[in-house]
């Protein structure tokens, strides 16, 4: 068991024969994970990576069965192939895209919000149930098949948390990369939820960062909900107010954002927590300990 | 992106908001002129910079007679102004704005607008409390603050405005003139992806008519694609040079104040990468994110970035290897490093794919490079490096 995926989800990759789409085909592949095809519209009937390319993603979905996509096209064209995704039958869409506007993801957020359909990202790294499933940039050689939980805003501190759990053995049963725009897909609340109900996640990392107010609200719902341990992280301590830091969704405004606010909210609720990146999973270690969990 | 007032004023002009009447001025003497065009017995000089607080600056002054208009202009043109939003070398003043005269104002109103992240919506604020800053009005009596939330696939309906309108206590002709003002502020945020919108304050003229005689406008770096109109009138000079740099070469850019450069792939491991440079008891000098590649170029524009910044003493440099080999990468660091000359310290933590041949290509390449294991190792490594 895992969240979301496992070595039965069948994924389609739109933007398939794209230079991304076709390198990170290639390694989901490798990774063992079941890609059944792709789509780029105008090219369907041929075949690429051995595999069928389709010209609509309804097409794609009725031939292969497919329960998943993930997204490489450019950010003017994400909108469209999201909602396409949406619409096609699939229950997950993974958006790895970067640079989508954001007035496009609330449209998008809007529309989601009338089906059962999940979205991860923009702007992430995916999500990765290690020697099952793959979809998304992540180096699937870092994981390890095991109990920990991993959410976080950030591509390579999830990698950093997955490489710290990993050396400590605790492995991961499923991470998500939500992705560092202003309007994600799915939230922490969404993933914490998915790993509180998952019987083979035995305990989880949260990671976040400065910007908006998820950290405080997926706080909240961790001390009404979260019963399993919970080890948080904010980066951004040191960002000065009001400047973008990389990610979109990066930035303090009018003050509010800060990090420190956000530990302030993990303190409030009782996560455990550790300022230092490279001891999430030290912090996780000691907390399992305390449990008797290990 | 951020507008001028001028450039923001002339967007929404364009959508039906009532604006303060103004002319742009670049000189002294195009000041003057102005002046007599816009032939009130008062006018107001506005500087334009990209920054708030401009009043309390000085770069905003009545002036009235012509040759007023011309001597303050010129004492603006050319300078910096520095706000309690600026840095402290403060904004380069190109131009100023010369506006009408709004004398009387009845009343200052606020109406702004966001995308707001947890709703997930466009929302406006409106408030009675206009002209003074709304952060202390939401923080000091956020009762005075309406929100009004809107859906993104019906847009903002006349009755949101109406609503509005009553509860500023508008009435009359008002009403109307107000629900054609905020509905056009909303295409405009729609059509333009606006992320901030602000009006501050909306004047209640003598005759009871509304006028926007602030606006502040900042677009979507990301829709900037899709909005030519808007790309075309960008105002680089009023962006940090170092960050301008960076983004011509798709790096990420923020100067910091402190001396450890820092050089890292990935934006929330960049930031981690200058907290734990703190944490370790350093400061760091920058947050650059090289993105996925770490090829040769980019680390070699990446560097050149790094110690365009006389502080910097030190540079640290995390690299995730991700799907890229970590000596591939190596080799990208020591080639740079030859071309750009680095004769600061320089700590390199790679890790991942093939890290450990990473590290021996580095200690084996007798240039001044110490590789580091683990982020904790590395933090240490450049602070005590720089300390020394």
């Amino acid at each position: 068991m895992s969240v979301l995926v496992n070595k039965d989800t069948k994924v389609l990759v739109q933007g398939f024969t794209g230079k991304n789409g076709t390198f990170h085909a290639e390694q989901a592949l490798k990774a063992g994970t079941q890609v059944v095809g792709g789509v780029t519209p105008g090219k369907g009937g041929s075949i690429h990576l051995g595999l069928p390319v389709f010209n609509t993603m309804k097409d794609a979905v009725r031939e292969t069965g497919a329960d998943a996509s993930v997204i490489y096209v450019p950010a003017p064209f994400a909108k469209d192939s999201i909602l396409e995704a949406v619409d096609s039958g699939v229950k997950l869409v993974v958006c790895i895209t970067e640079g989508v506007p954001t007035l496009d993801m609330l449209q998008v957020k809007r529309y989601i919000e009338s089906t059962d359909v999940r979205l991860i990202g923009p702007n992430c790294p995916g999500i990765i149930t290690p020697g099952e499933c793959k979809i998304g940039i992540m180096p699937w050689h870092i994981h390890l098949p095991g109990k920990v939980g991993i959410v976080s805003r950030s591509g390579t501190l999830t990698y950093e948390a997955v490489a710290q759990t990993t050396a400590l053995g605790l492995g991961q049963s499923t991470c998500i990369g939500i992705g560092g725009d202003p309007i994600p897909g799915m939230s922490h609340i969404d993933a914490l939820k998915l790993f509180q109900d998952d019987p083979d996640t035995e305990s989880i990392i949260m990671i976040g960062e400065i910007g908006g107010s998820a950290e405080e609200e997926a706080a909240e719902f961790v001390k009404s909900y979260v019963t399993k341990p919970v080890v948080g992280y904010i980066a951004g301590v040191t960002a000065p107010k009001g400047k973008r830091m990389g990610h979109a969704g990066a930035i303090i405004s009018g003050g509010k954002g800060t990090a420190e606010e956000k530990f302030q909210a993990f303190e409030k609720a009782g996560i455990a927590y550790t300022r230092n990146p490279a001891e999430l999973g030290k912090t996780l270690m000691e907390l399992l300990k305390s449990k008797g969990l290990r | 992106m951020n507008l001028h007032e001028y450039q923001a004023k002339d967007l929404l002009a364009k959508y039906g908001l009532p604006v303060q009447q103004g002319v742009l001025a670049k000189t002294p003497e195009e000041a003057a002129a102005a002046f007599d065009q816009l032939g009130g017995k008062f006018a107001v000089i506005k500087a334009q910079v990209h920054a708030g607080g401009r009043g309390k600056a000085g770069g905003v002054k009545v002036v009235k007679s012509r040759e007023e208009a011309a001597d303050i202009t010129r004492g603006l043109i050319g300078k910096n102004l520095v706000t309690y939003q600026t840095d402290a070398l403060g904004q380069p003043v190109n131009s100023v704005l010369v506006c009408e005269d709004m004398y009387p104002v009845q009343r200052e109103l606020y109406l702004g607008a966001v995308v707001d992240r947890s709703s997930r919506r466009v929302t406006f604020m409106a408030s009675t409390e206009g002209g003074v800053e709304i952060e202390e009005v939401a923080h000091n009596t956020p009762e005075k603050i309406l929100k009004v939330s809107v859906d993104p696939l019906v847009g903002l309906q006349p009755f949101q405005a109406r609503d509005t309108a009553f509860a500023l206590g508008l009435a009359g002709d008002q009403i109307g003139q107000f629900v054609k003002l905020m509905t056009g502020a909303y295409k405009a945020f729609v059509e333009n992806d606006f992320a901030l919108f602000e009006i501050n304050p909306l004047a209640i003229r003598g005759d009871g008519s509304l006028a926007c005689v602030d606006a502040k406008v900042g677009i979507d770096s990301n829709a900037l694609y899709r909005l030519p109109h808007l790309s075309a009138i960008r105002d680089k000079s009023q962006e940090n040079e170092r960050e301008l740099k960076a983004s011509e070469h798709e790096l990420n850019y923020v100067a910091l104040e402190g001396n450890i450069g820092c050089m890292v792939n990935g934006a929330g491991l960049a930031m981690a990468t200058m907290d734990i440079i703190k944490l370790k008891g350093g400061q760091p000098a920058n947050f650059l994110d090289v993105g996925g590649g770490a090829t040769k170029e980019r680390v070699i524009e990446a560097f050149k970035l790094i110690l365009a910044d006389p502080s910097v003493q030190g540079v640290l440099i995390n690299i995730f290897g991700g799907i890229v080999r970590c000596d591939m990468i190596a080799e990208a660091i020591i080639a740079a490093v030859k071309e750009v000359h680095v004769t600061v310290p320089v700590v390199v933590r790679l890790e991942g794919n093939n890290a450990e041949l990473g590290a021996k290509i580095l200690s084996e390449s007798g240039l001044k490079l110490l590789p580091a294991q683990g982020l904790n190792d590395a933090a240490e490594k450049i602070v005590a490096a720089v300390a020394a």
